[in-house]
């Protein structure tokens, strides 16, 4: 018997969105304009997060005070990412860290750049968990996480 | 806990690249099996309960509408639960409410996915947030290897360990894929072809990562009642439990995994379960990646804290050890999302049923089940036994 055959169709689906930041977040991105990274404190458990909150995930009360933190922070973990996914906005290879900023209580994921990624040998060598990484701007705004350029190794 | 409950029957398709069904024919093939295990139609059914992962995986919003007839629930009350990964868990434990409440006798719980007709990358992409984390997303397989990588640093594992520990997972999970007739990937590997095998996200390789599976599972639950007037040998519920945790990755500890230990702690307390590796005969852990297997180990108390790799080259988890993990081949060689953590809970009945074929566990009685869902935010637990 010869082998079945099945149709396949292809599609797609589309479909645009407008999704509001809010108030907090509206606020963080007009601080990174400044060149500042801010996070925010819970007057219940002190912890400082960023991105921030409006309101403590773990005290669910309103987090009001706005802490600016370092733009210093210590490796946490990352992973070399040098696989095509689909609707990727950075090209590949990339590095996407969580890194734990100087002041804050929580890590904060982007990536680690501004050395020569495409031997992953050498970026072994210099990109360390336990190491520290500084942020370097964007000299152009757009109001998106990418207003960080990225982190680089301090050494 | 309720009302007792029991699992009277499980059906699952053959599960892989299924371009021979349409998606709601793969969902019928399961609930078919389902049906014909627990010796029971449809007119037998109170209720139905379904979990799939997010729409955009198949481009058909809201399944429970487009699976209406396959899975059996015209003119029958329906719920749809959906927790990314976790998802088969979830419905488990929702099945488990139905007919503990004391509100329906039998309720039949389907979990599928058909992950051959989308791009599951980019569906889990669309599970970050939208304005700070998505942008560095790189799929299931960048966040699994952070997690790892931080546990790794956190227990001072040496990379040559973890590496030697996760390939030996690998070979152990495709080896035990061989006894089953429904796993996807079905080949033997040896611990060079893992360890050599293409860099997915470094150190994770290809054959430590699992398959895109299309597959469909069905369990059928009733009350003691209705089990006692069938008459078949019962998979009895002993505890169950879940925990969720922060939204944003990184302000939660991964590598101790709050949601994950939790779970099975709560779990436990309600089976009764004080020394889980001596208690337990056999796990279905949601293992899509190796490395990430030995974090659960940790989590559900099977071994001390960073001390996993030691255990799994010691071979506590491989078939005849003292704690057998996935004897199924497990998520790594078939996971077909929706339906996974149910597999794993449908796998654990056949264990302590000795319905299990091949890859039965001799003389299993406890056995846990678990998935995991969303960016390493959601854990849910199922022990099952042979008794109540
Ligand atoms: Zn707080």
């Amino acid at each position: 018997m010869a082998k079945e055959e099945h149709r396949i169709v292809k599609g797609q689906v589309t479909v645009p969105y407008e999704l509001a930041l809010g108030r907090t977040w509206s606020a963080f991105y007009d601080f990174l304009k400044d060149e500042r990274i801010m996070g925010k404190k819970c007057g219940k458990c002190s912890r400082v997060l960023v991105p921030p909150r409006s309101f403590c995930p773990r005290c669910y009360v309103d987090m009001d005070e706005w802490v600016e933190v370092s733009q210093e922070g210590v490796l946490e973990t990352w992973v070399y990412v040098n696989m095509p996914f689909f609707a990727q906005e950075i090209r590949i290879p990339f590095i996407s860290a969580q890194i734990r900023l100087d002041g804050s209580d929580s890590g904060f994921i982007h990536q680690v750049a501004g050395i020569d990624l495409n031997d992953f040998d050498r970026v072994r060598e210099t990109v360390k968990l336990g190491g520290r990484v500084r942020a370097v701007w964007n000299p152009e705004k757009r109001g998106n996480i990418l207003d960080i350029a990225y982190f680089e190794p301090v050494d | 806990m309720g009302n007792a409950v029991a699992i009277i029957g499980t059906g699952q398709t053959r599960h892989g690249r299924r371009t021979d069904l349409c998606y709601p024919d793969l969902v019928r093939e399961a609930v078919t099996a389902a049906l014909d295990d627990a010796g029971i139609t449809l007119e037998d059914i109170d209720g139905v309960v379904l979990g799939t992962m997010p729409s955009m995986m198949e481009g058909v919003s809201s399944t429970h509408f487009y699976f209406a007839e396959a899975m059996g629930s015209l003119g029958k009350p329906v719920l749809k639960v959906e927790t990314c990964g976790s998802t088969g868990q979830s419905i488990g434990h929702c099945g488990f409410f139905w007919v503990a409440s004391g509100m329906a006798d039998i309720v039949l719980v389907v979990g599928s996915e058909k992950m051959s007709e989308g791009d599951g990358q980019a569906t889990m992409t669309t599970v970050f947030d939208p304005f700070f984390q998505r942008t560095f997303a790189a799929g299931a397989p960048g966040v699994f290897t952070m997690q790892s990588m931080e546990w790794m640093y956190r227990f001072g594992i040496p990379e040559e360990k973890g590496r030697e520990a996760a390939a030996l997972i690998s070979v152990s999970n495709h080896d035990n894929a061989m006894d089953n007739p429904h796993a996807h990937i079905r080949m033997r590997v040896t611990m060079d072809d893992v360890k050599n095998a293409r860099v997915i996200t470094y150190p994770v390789r290809l054959l430590d990562v699992c398959p895109a599976s299309d597959g469909a599972c069905a369990v059928v639950f009733a009350s003691r009642k209705a089990a006692r007037k069938i008459g078949r040998k019962p998979a009895w519920i002993r505890g169950l439990g879940f925990r969720g945790e922060e939204f944003f990755y990184g302000e939660s500890d991964k590598a101790v995994w709050m949601s994950a230990t939790e779970a099975a702690g709560e779990a436990y307390r309600q089976a009764g379960i004080r020394d889980p590796l001596k208690e337990l005969d056999v796990a279905e852990i949601y293992n899509p990646f190796t490395y990430q297997e030995m974090i659960f180990y940790e989590c559900f108390g099977f071994c001390p804290r960073g001390e996993a790799p030691d255990y799994v080259l010691k071979g506590t988890f491989r078939k005849g050890g003292e704690l057998p993990c996935d004897p199924s081949g497990g998520t790594l060689c078939t996971n077909p999302i929706g339906a996974t953590g149910l597999i794993r809970l449908a796998e654990a009945a056949l264990q302590v049923t000795g319905k299990a074929g091949e890859r039965q566990v001799e003389g299993a009685k406890l056995a846990l089940s678990h998935a995991m869902g969303g960016v390493d935010q959601f854990n849910g637990v199922t022990i099952v036994g042979s008794t109540l």
